[in-house]
């Protein structure tokens, strides 16, 4: 144990020596969850439309004045022609169209029915859904309520009540939020550890180490400890941020979260070890974990993507991924407030994914070079 | 000058070819990775999750039931009896949504007194549920207008204004066509700035960068070699993407590959060039990793308008998101590719590109002189 406690010693002058990596690995975090937490919002408003009005009479300004007050909606352009709404939409300005035809007073006031015609730009297929959903729940309001004038209608026969659980206001920046947290802390922990091993095999005091009576394991926790530490430190400072900044609802146990992100640091940490221990190069490092490891990490974990959407045969493998579990219990404690009765399936994946990864970069880091 | 660029160049070439393991991560595996991803990602909801607790059980309330069965939407995992259940199935992401038929639920709709329904959703996903939302809604409106023509078989016409809806470029909303853009950005961006961001800070490391400064090798050759072999190999891997993108996923082309090679070329200088300001800065090759992880990947996935809409962010991220190469590079990547437009409609985010570009080209050999004086 006194020589792990030197190693750890050894590191931790190091991490002095290098001010600006300790200083990145302190303030990047905070400073990216900072930003990315106000960007990460799948919430659609301000849709730029574009109009083309050809009727120009009261009621075709009355509706135009409704997508004016509208939050979902913000009034880009006005155009004359249908020719134009093409230079709007192709340059991405503009993301939708409304074109109220010229007779659209005349037939409201004579109480025919009248068309309006909606161009979308369909490239972003996701958020086009939504604003389609806007601009025809604002029609049908504004439709229905020129029919109450006229005549006064039943309620309809089976009508729909909404519950939504955790999230009423449908923010997706509390869903966002935890999965950022999430994210940064193995983009820092990973990298750190990523070059840890490696970087000695490279400068060549990895042969110093070895003539040392340190055994394998000690150099994975020496190595550890460290690191784990730092790991700490950002737990710590992206929990206050989203909990006190960002006012991320906090339904759960703070003290359970901060338990099972240690638990989840270990399988960052223990990562970079197993990736540093099979690596001959700090770039061969870089390229390993960047590649294998965080980018499936992004896409399969469930982060933004649902796993649900995914084909029957990649569901699977992000079983692999502790991402994906840590996610779940990261959301499910500040959105749901739900404990270790419903998550330790989770924290058990997470805590087996630790052990092993950690095991095999024991096994890995051989004492032998090359 | 060029003389020694192409040296610089070869011994680097030389140096990749060594080490297949890097060479094999850098040019095929942007390809394969978008084979996977390309699949995987989708927005598009199908199979939600289902409970119903139907306190009911009668013929009109297993109609209510099949209708959100067959709209394909749904798929019912199961039947509950208690409040308790319902909770239990929710925590535990075993139903993503439930339907709750009150009692009298068929003497109702048969004596046609208006009655409700309830739809619990997890709201955890904004996004999800807000799409679970419109489907369940749709739904039950068909379902009681059905009710309501048995009724009156005699329909009067309701809406006085209908929507004709037109959807460009990509009718079906399908997903796939939109993301898939934004994959071939991200893992261009990732791969060009990895792949220079160790480049000079690993000569410093080892103390080759002495050697290189006593050679007849300027800063501005050192810097084009260095970097020239790499943007060869990044812009081949774009466009196997590209080509795997077309074979695989019918991303159609619509505009012109002169433009779209140009602007990649372009995207893929300044990304290149990103990472190389990052080499010369840090301090150690784990400083440079950070930096160019932390600078590239988290902010050109979210800050880029590749899944989250730039125009819902705040101001002042949006002001921020000028810094992101990829926010440019994606609106003219779709532009092109999928509404077939031309260099009168992307040329402003090119001149962005290419201001990006040069700033940190700029930068970056600024910074090497000093280290060669």
């Amino acid at each position: 144990m006194r020589r792990v406690l030197h190693l750890v010693r050894k590191e931790l002058l190091e991490l002095r020596q290098d001010p600006r990596l300790f200083g990145i690995v302190i303030m990047a975090p905070i400073f990216q969850l900072g930003v990315l937490g106000y960007a990460a919002t799948t919430d659609v408003k301000d849709v730029p439309l574009v109009v083309m009005d050809a009727d120009r009479s009261a009621p075709s300004r009355t509706l135009l004045a409704r997508f004016e007050a509208s939050d979902n909606f913000k009034i880009v352009g006005v155009v004359d022609s249908t020719d134009q709404i093409d230079r709007w939409l192709d340059r991405g300005e503009g993301w939708m169209a409304l074109s109220i035809p010229p007779d659209y007073g005349q037939r409201l006031q004579s109480g025919e029915p009248a068309t309006l015609q909606v161009v979308a730009d369909g490239t972003d297929a996701n958020s086009t859904n939504v604003a389609m959903g806007y601009a025809r729940a604002l029609i049908a309001g504004y439709a229905q309520e020129l029919a109450a004038g006229s005549q006064a209608q039943a309620a309809p026969p089976v009508s729909v009540e909404i519950r939504v659980w955790f999230n009423p206001r449908l923010e997706s920046r509390d869903f966002m939020i935890p999965g950022i947290v999430a994210l940064l802390l193995l983009v820092v922990t990973t990298n750190l550890s990523a070059m840890a091993i490696v970087r000695e095999k490279e400068v060549g005091t990895l042969e110093q180490l070895n003539v040392t009576p340190l055994a394998r394991w000690e150099l994975i926790v020496g190595k550890l400890l460290p690191y784990g530490l730092i790991g700490v430190i950002d737990v710590i400072l992206v929990l206050v941020v989203s909990i006190y900044w960002f006012e991320v609802p906090m339904r759960g146990s703070v003290p359970l979260l901060f338990g099972l992100s240690l638990v989840y640091l270990l399988c960052t940490l223990g990562l970079g070890l197993f990736v540093s221990s099979i690596s001959n190069t700090q770039q061969q490092a870089m390229l390993t974990t960047v590649f294998f490891f965080m980018m499936p990490m992004i896409y399969l974990s469930g982060f933004v993507f649902p796993i649900e959407n995914m084909p029957a045969w990649i569901q699977p493998v992000t079983h692999l991924i502790p991402l994906r579990y840590f996610l779940v219990i990261v959301r499910g404690i500040f959105l749901k407030g739900v404990g270790m009765e419903t998550l330790w399936p989770q924290a058990a994946a997470l805590l087996a994914w630790g052990v092993v990864v950690l095991t095999l970069a024991t096994l890995r880091s051989s004492k032998r070079l090359g | 000058m060029i003389r020694t660029v192409v040296a610089v160049a070869t011994k680097e070439l030389h140096q990749i070819l060594r080490d297949p393991r890097t060479l094999a991560i850098l040019l095929l595996f942007p390809a394969f990775m978008l084979l996977i991803y390309g699949y995987a990602l989708n927005f598009d909801l199908r199979d939600v999750r289902l409970a119903v607790q139907d306190q009911d059980r009668s013929t009109e309330s297993r109609a209510l039931v099949s209708a959100f069965t067959n709209s394909g939407y749904f798929q019912l995992v199961g039947y509950v009896d208690s409040d308790e259940e319902i909770t239990a199935l929710v925590n535990r992401n075993q139903a993503r949504a439930v339907l709750v038929v009150p009692s009298r639920f068929e003497q109702d709709v048969r004596s046609r007194r208006p009655t409700t329904v309830q739809v619990i959703i997890d709201g955890d996903n904004a996004n999800t549920a807000s799409t679970v939302m419109g489907y369940a809604q749709a739904i039950v409106a068909e379902f009681s207008t059905a009710i309501s023509l048995r009724a009156t078989p005699l329909n009067s016409p309701r809406a006085s204004i209908a929507l004709e809806p037109r959807i460009w470029y990509n009718p079906q909303l399908r997903s796939t066509l939109f993301l898939v853009p934004g994959l071939i950005a991200f893992i261009s961006m990732v791969t060009a700035v990895v792949s220079t961001a160790l480049s000079v800070v690993r000569e410093k490391e080892r103390g080759t960068m002495e050697q290189i400064r006593m050679s007849p090798i300027g800063p501005m050759s050192f810097v084009l070699g260095k970097t020239l072999p790499y943007l060869a190999l990044s812009f081949v891997a774009a466009l196997l993407i590209l080509v795997t993108a077309r074979i695989l996923f019918d991303l159609p082309m619509r505009g012109s590959w002169v433009l779209l090679c140009g602007s990649i070329l372009l995207f893929l200088i300044g990304a290149q060039a990103q990472g190389l300001l990052i080499s010369s800065i840090a301090s150690s090759q784990q400083v440079a990793f950070q930096v160019a992880l932390l600078s590239s990947f988290l902010p050109t996935f979210i800050l880029s308008g590749f899944i989250f809409p730039l125009s819902s962010m705040p101001v002042v991220v949006q002001g921020i998101s000028h810094i992101v190469p990829a926010r440019y590079f994606l609106v003219v990547l779709r532009a092109i590719v999928l509404k077939g437009a031309g260099l009168a409609a992307v040329w402003e985010q090119l001149v962005w590109l290419a201001v990006f570009s040069t700033v940190a080209l700029a930068l970056a050999s600024l910074r090497l002189r000093r280290e060669w004086s």
